[in-house]
């Protein structure tokens, strides 16, 4: 902050200023609180309402001061003239609680009384304040405000010894004041007045210079002590291990934000719009209904994420649903029951550890298990040993293989659907005035912050009550373009011929497609153990029923 | 001729034991007696242990110049550059949707429920609230023995809450929906550190927790027993902030302190894998990019930066003129489009991630912007305040 309240007061770039009148008085150097908006919108480049915010921080924080209502450390983008307060008072400035001669105390008043030093066992600002606080006394004659008048009998307690001097010392600046000049006089008494009332706010007024519990940074000494060989040593090693290690050039990682972009925008509520409505706008919690972890029919949105990349699919309690349908027909279903045993021996507690592993062991890894998992060899050795040994991370190895397999079947069969490439949404704009709509079909215009790439978005956000999404773009599309009534096309779920249901599922290896590009490298980390999807539910294929 | 001479003392060495003349000297400010080879020995002793720490340090900042022309090697293109032929972002318009009063005093953190409108806030009279904050009602309430409760989290399955602050402790609670409710009475202790508890979270359970904490440290523990499972040591001062990977095999966060470096940890071993020290103070708060490939941050020298991970570098700093006060909050948008920090101005200002702008920027608050997340399903962000109470923009 005294960077800036330095450039503003730049000779040549800074705030022009001039006498200003208060009533009938002339105040040199001064500016109007109108100068100071203007001059930081200038400067920064900012708005009106952003430039009034600051600047009334930069005069809460002592650093400009009113002299009209000196009492109200307010802004006020009009002609009331402001001043900068001297470095003197600057909130950075710290009175060391040692240094309490009378030179001090000579700079703050500007007087020259020829004072003596004070007892070294006060503080300078309580001496200060008090005799600050004094002068106002005999100068209104008692009537202080409440609040001073608990400061200044407080601070007379603490430093009743010396009193006299204080009362004293008020006495002589009230005095030498009563020889400047007006203008001067009520400068000096906005300057002080200005800066007690940042360092001592009145109750109830919100204390700026309040910080949270001390943090012991790296400039205390404690921490410094600590810089021996130890800690260099393992600098060094640190530094070592980062340069052996591989590193992606700026280009792709940066290409891979712009994709990551690409795909989530129209997912992202806040960017896009939700539809029908977002629940905290419209106080209409349909939005949150419709996409519940388990309810029946996902939305098309809902689907196409799970068509992004694997970990969409299987963090979705919905989503892990259609997967773990798809493995049955497979007959691979044990591979999903066993990541999930899996996730439950790495999040668990950590007494049921060796209890969890031996579960895991009978069910799937041992000879002859019900539900053997089907890992190489190398890594079911590893398991094998480790579990003589059993603890969080032992089954690592093999829970990621049979990840990757999953995720290899899941990106060729179940759950995928290219973004963009969905045949509803490029069904074009003829589709869609047929489509009777849950909501309306496009966010209020009121929002504005759509870019033209979203409309598409919107458009396809406009489905809810979409076909299961889980038929692989590019194989035989079930719902062609333009074609009867198919579940894209109503909002009821009602197709004229037999859904696509049981072709939702192709069989491996049908539908050769590339994985769609996978931005991210690493997927979300898996929800809570507790929220698996329902066994129970849905047994079909997919949401369309009928 | 005048000769002056040095009375010598003779006897046992204070450090070889032998019988030899004794010279004076002086040890960590204690006057002790050695003999003339232990003198010297001493000497040279001295003299190569200040060596080698000169030597190391200097070896670790060259080896430090190194790394920095290796990492500079892959830099080809700013992020502002690859963004130019993303589409800018219209006007925005963001209002606060709700405002939640109740808390007597500063609002320190706040945590959403996966449930995505239920939150947990706790504030520096150690009060802790759970709200359903679409209807503003509160549902539970505790006191925490402690002020300045300042971390405070929700737990996956919404059955718990943990929180923690001046106690150096996390604590555990249990929600029930009893009719009296005791909350204090089924409190747990989980966490012990040494210094204030900065941040806390759950991982993929109810029953582990991450914590940092202004001793330096970051640590694992089992909920349950209250074991420490894993602690992790690097950081040179406080850590004040930290975030779970949102990675497929889950295994890593970030932290991030008043060491001005972010550093990235496996949870497994407990070994820093990745530092970053680019800012200039204290880094109040890290927030990963949804992808999981880089993480955000927010500190006291007024910006945000985005770090790759894969990169290994520093690709974006979110800063302006104008902004002078720290950031103490971050967290981005669903898609990772916006980056919204919470700043010590009372404002909120609203960045384009891609681009390097600034969007928006948002009034309200009366008081510092202390904690601020989006929402779980994205449709919105909650900001607390030392204004006491806690605002969802939408």
């Amino acid at each position: 902050m005294e960077r800036m309240i330095v450039s503003m007061q730049d000779p040549d770039m800074g705030i022009k200023m001039r006498n200003q009148r208060l009533l009938i008085t002339v105040i040199p150097h001064a500016m109007t609180g109108n100068d100071i908006v203007e001059w930081l919108i200038q400067k920064y480049g900012i708005s009106e309402e952003e430039s009034l915010h600051l600047g009334n921080l930069i005069v809460k924080h002592g650093y400009i001061y009113p002299l009209k209502d000196p009492r109200s450390l307010v802004l006020r983008a009009d002609e009331s003239p402001y001043r900068f307060q001297t470095p003197y008072f600057w909130t950075s400035t710290k009175w060391p609680a040692t240094e309490l001669d009378y030179g001090r105390c000579h700079r703050a008043t500007g007087t020259d009384t020829g004072c003596h030093p004070f007892a070294a066992t006060l503080s300078a600002t309580a001496s200060l304040a008090a005799i600050y606080l004094a002068k106002k006394n005999i100068r209104k004659q008692g009537d202080l405000i409440e609040h001073e008048k608990d400061n200044y009998n407080l601070l007379h307690k603490r430093i009743n010894h010396t009193w006299d001097f204080v009362v004293m010392q008020a006495r002589e600046q009230l005095r030498a004041a009563k020889q400047r000049r007006k203008g001067d006089r009520i400068v000096i008494d906005c300057q002080e007045q200005a800066y007690w009332l940042v360092n001592r706010p009145p109750p109830g007024a919100p204390n700026v210079l309040e910080q949270g519990p001390e943090r012991r940074n790296c400039h205390t000494t404690r921490v410094q002590l600590t810089k021996n060989m130890d800690y260099y040593k393992r600098e060094i090693e640190y530094c070592r291990k980062a340069m052996a290690r591989t590193r992606v050039k700026s280009s792709i990682c940066l290409e891979g934000y712009i994709k990551f972009n690409e795909q989530y925008v129209p997912h992202d509520p806040i960017m896009s719009g939700c539809l029908p409505s977002n629940p905290w706008i419209t106080d209409d919690t349909t939005y949150w209904a419709m996409n519940a972890p388990t309810v029946t029919i996902p939305t098309k949105l809902r689907v196409e994420r799970w068509g992004f990349n694997f970990s969409e699919l299987i963090n979705d309690p919905l989503g892990r649903t259609q997967l773990l349908e798809f493995l049955k027909k497979e007959f691979s279903a044990e591979n999903l029951s066993f990541w999930e045993a899996c996730e439950e021996l790495r999040y668990g507690e950590q007494s049921r550890i060796s209890e969890i592993v031996d579960s895991i062991y009978q069910q799937f890894l041992a000879p002859g298990a019900t539900r053997w998992v089907n890992i190489d060899s190398k890594t079911m050795e590893r398991t094998l040993e480790g579990i003589k040994t059993p603890h969080r991370y032992v089954m690592d190895d093999a829970q990621m293989h049979i990840y990757m397999l999953m995720k290899k079947v899941g990106e060729g069969g179940a759950g995928q659907r290219r973004a963009g490439q969905d045949p509803d949404v490029s069904a074009g704009p003829g589709l869609l005035p047929t489509v009777p709509q849950v909501g309306p079909l496009q966010e209020p215009a009121g929002r504005g912050h759509h870019s033209p790439g979203d409309q598409e978005a919107v458009r396809a956000g406009a489905e809810p009550w979409g076909p299961p999404g889980v038929v692989p773009a590019g194989s035989d599309p079930v719902l062609p373009a333009g074609s009867s009534p198919s579940c894209a096309s109503s909002g009821i779920p009602a197709p004229a011929r037999p859904c696509c249901c049981p072709r939702a599922m192709p069989r491996r290896g049908a539908g050769a497609l590339p994985p769609p590009p996978c931005p991210r490298r690493r997927a979300e980390s898996p929800p809570a153990l507790r929220e698996r999807p329902d066994p129970a539910h849905s047994p079909a294929a997919g949401p369309c029923r009928q | 001729m005048d000769q002056t001479f040095l009375a010598i003392v003779f006897g046992p060495c204070d450090k070889c034991s032998k019988e030899k003349p004794l010279r004076p000297v002086s040890v960590k400010s204690e006057q002790r007696s050695y003999c003339s080879l232990c003198v010297e020995m001493m000497a040279t002793e001295g003299l190569h242990e200040n060596e080698t720490l000169a030597s190391l340090k200097s070896e670790a900042e060259s080896l430090k110049g190194k790394l920095e022309e290796e990492r500079a090697k892959l830099h080809d293109v700013e992020l502002h550059q690859v963004a130019e032929r993303v589409e800018a972002l219209g006007q925005f318009v963001m209002k606060t949707r709700r405002t939640l009063k109740g808390h007597g005093n500063k609002v320190l953190c706040m945590d959403w429920c996966k449930d995505k409108r239920r939150i947990v806030s706790s504030s520096q009279d150690g009060k802790v609230i759970v709200w359903d904050s679409f209807t503003t009602n509160k549902e539970h309430a505790v006191t925490m023995p402690c002020t300045w409760v300042m971390a405070c989290a929700y737990a996956p399955s919404g059955c718990a809450i943990a929180c923690g602050g001046l106690d150096n402790k996390c604590s555990v609670y249990p929600l029930t929906f009893e009719k009296n409710e005791n909350m204090a009475a089924k409190k747990k202790s989980v966490a012990m550190h040494t210094n204030y508890l900065s941040a806390c979270s759950f991982t993929n359970s109810d029953m582990q927790i991450l914590t940092a904490s202004g001793d330096g440290t970051c640590a694992l523990w089992d909920v349950e027993s209250g074991q420490l499972l894993q602690s992790f040591h690097g950081h040179g001062a406080d850590v004040l902030c930290l975030d779970l990977a949102p990675s497929e095999t889950g295994n890593t966060f970030v932290s991030g302190g008043c060491d001005k470096k972010a550093m990235v940890w496996d949870m497994r071993s407990g070994q820093c894998v990745q530092s970053f020290e680019t800012h200039d103070s204290d880094i109040n708060s890290v927030r990963y990019y949804p992808s999981g490939d880089a993480f955000a941050s927010g500190s006291d020298d007024a910006t945000c930066r985005l770090y790759d991970l894969r990169a290994d570098r520093e690709v974006a700093i979110y800063s302006k003129e104008s902004i002078i006060f720290g950031a103490s909050s971050v967290d981005f948008s669903l898609s990772g489009r916006l980056l919204f920090a919470g700043y010590n101005d009372y404002t909120i200002n609203v960045w384009d991630v891609l681009k390097g702008s600034r969007v928006s920027i948002l009034f309200g608050h009366e008081n510092r912007v202390s904690t601020l997340r989006v929402s779980p399903d994205g449709t919105a962000f909650c900001s607390g305040s030392w204004d006491h109470t806690l605002r969802i923009w939408a």
